[in-house]
C-alpha cells in the first residue's frame, strides 16, 4: 500500500464521476495516468482492501427493508449458528461481538415486509430468539477511513 | 418512487461493479442496449432521488488496518436522544450514529454509534474523549468491540 493507493481510495470513498471519462477524470485529479488507476483499483479489488466498487444504494428509497439483529448465542452452538444465518442471502453483514448479545448482523430484504419473514425463519431454523432493531433515527453516516 | 423496468435493468447490472475500463458507462449501455448518454443522465437521476447514496467504493477496514471496531451503545434517556446523537454524530471519530429501539429488559440502549480505529485501545480513548466534551458521565454505555467478521457484502437488490 503506497501513497498512490491511499490516495485513491481517500478519494474514491467521496464519489466517483458520471461522466463519458470518469477515470480519467479522477486520474488526473490525483496526477497519474487513467490506466494506473485502472490497473491499481483492479488489483485492490482483487486482494479484498477495496470490497466493493459500484453504487451504494438506499434500501429504504429501493423499496427495500434494512434491520440490525442481535442473538445470544452459546459458544458450544456457535459456529452451527453462524453457519445457518450466513446461508440466508438476506444477511450483508455479520460479525460477533463482546457482549452476551454475541452474534450481530444487518437484513437487507426486498421489501420491509419480508424482515418480519425472514426473522421467524431464522429463529425457527436456529432455535433462538432474535432482537430485532431497525434504525427509527439516524444521526450521521460517513462511513470515510482516512488513510 | 417507482422505478422503470430500465432503471431496475441498470441497477441490477451495476450492483456487481463499475466495469474497469475507459469508458465505464458506455460499456453498461452496450449491455443493455442502452447509449451512454442515457446510462449517464439514468444514474444522475437515481442519484438525485437518492436510491444511489453515492458511487464509489467502499473499504475493507480490517484489511486497511482498521482492525478495533466498536459499536457503542448508549441509554439516553428519550428527551436527550436527539441531542446526544447529533452531538456524536459530530465526532470526527464517530462513523455511524443512529437512535434504535430498546429491547427491554435485555437490551436498555437506544443510541448506536461506530467507531473504528487501528487498535482497540485507541477507540477507548475516542469514546473517554466523547464522554467527557459531551458531559456523558450520567449516561450508560457498553463498547462492543467486534470479534470475528463472518460476511461483508453489500446488500443486493432485484
Amino acid at each position: 500500500m503506497d501513497a498512490t493507493d491511499r490516495a485513491i481510495i481517500n478519494r474514491l470513498q467521496h464519489g466517483f464521476p458520471i461522466c463519458e471519462y470518469p477515470y480519467r477524470q479522477v486520474a488526473a485529479e490525483l496526477d497519474i495516468d487513467e490506466q494506473e488507476l485502472i490497473n491499481r483499483l483492479q488489483t485492490m479489488l482483487e486482494d479484498k482492501r477495496l470490497s466493493r466498487f459500484g453504487p451504494m444504494y438506499h434500501a429504504e428509497r429501493m423499496g427495500g427493508g434494512l434491520s440490525l439483529c442481535a442473538m445470544s448465542i452459546p459458544q458450544n452452538d456457535f459456529d452451527e449458528v453462524v453457519e445457518k444465518i450466513n446461508a440466508f442471502p438476506e444477511v450483508a453483514h455479520n460479525y460477533a461481538r463482546e457482549h452476551s448479545l454475541n452474534m450481530w448482523f444487518v437484513l437487507a430484504t426486498d421489501t420491509p415486509e419480508r424482515i418480519q419473514g425472514v426473522l421467524q425463519e431464522i429463529e425457527e431454523s436456529t432455535g433462538y430468539p432474535v432482537y430485532n432493531m431497525p434504525k427509527k433515527q439516524e444521526f450521521f453516516i460517513g462511513l470515510h477511513f482516512a488513510l | 418512487m417507482v422505478l422503470n423496468t430500465q432503471d431496475q435493468q441498470l441497477i441490477a447490472l451495476i450492483q456487481g461493479g463499475l466495469p474497469l475500463s475507459s469508458r465505464p458507462y458506455a460499456e453498461l449501455g452496450a449491455q443493455l442496449d442502452m447509449p451512454e448518454e442515457t446510462v449517464i443522465q439514468r444514474i444522475h437521476a437515481l442519484q438525485e432521488d437518492g436510491i444511489i447514496k453515492r458511487m464509489g467504493i467502499v473499504v475493507r477496514h480490517h484489511e486497511l488496518g482498521y482492525t478495533a471496531n466498536a459499536m457503542v451503545v448508549w441509554d439516553v434517556p428519550d428527551i436527550r436522544v436527539q441531542q446526544v446523537g447529533e452531538a456524536l454524530g459530530r465526532h470526527a471519530c464517530v462513523t455511524l450514529c443512529y437512535q434504535r429501539p430498546r429491547r427491554l429488559p435485555d437490551w436498555p440502549y437506544n443510541l448506536f454509534c461506530m467507531i473504528h480505529g487501528k487498535d482497540r485501545g485507541r477507540v477507548l480513548n475516542y469514546i473517554d474523549s466523547l464522554v467527557e466534551t459531551e458531559a456523558l458521565q450520567d449516561i450508560s454505555h457498553e463498547v462492543l468491540f467486534s470479534g470475528r467478521r463472518f460476511k461483508q457484502r453489500g446488500a443486493r437488490y432485484l
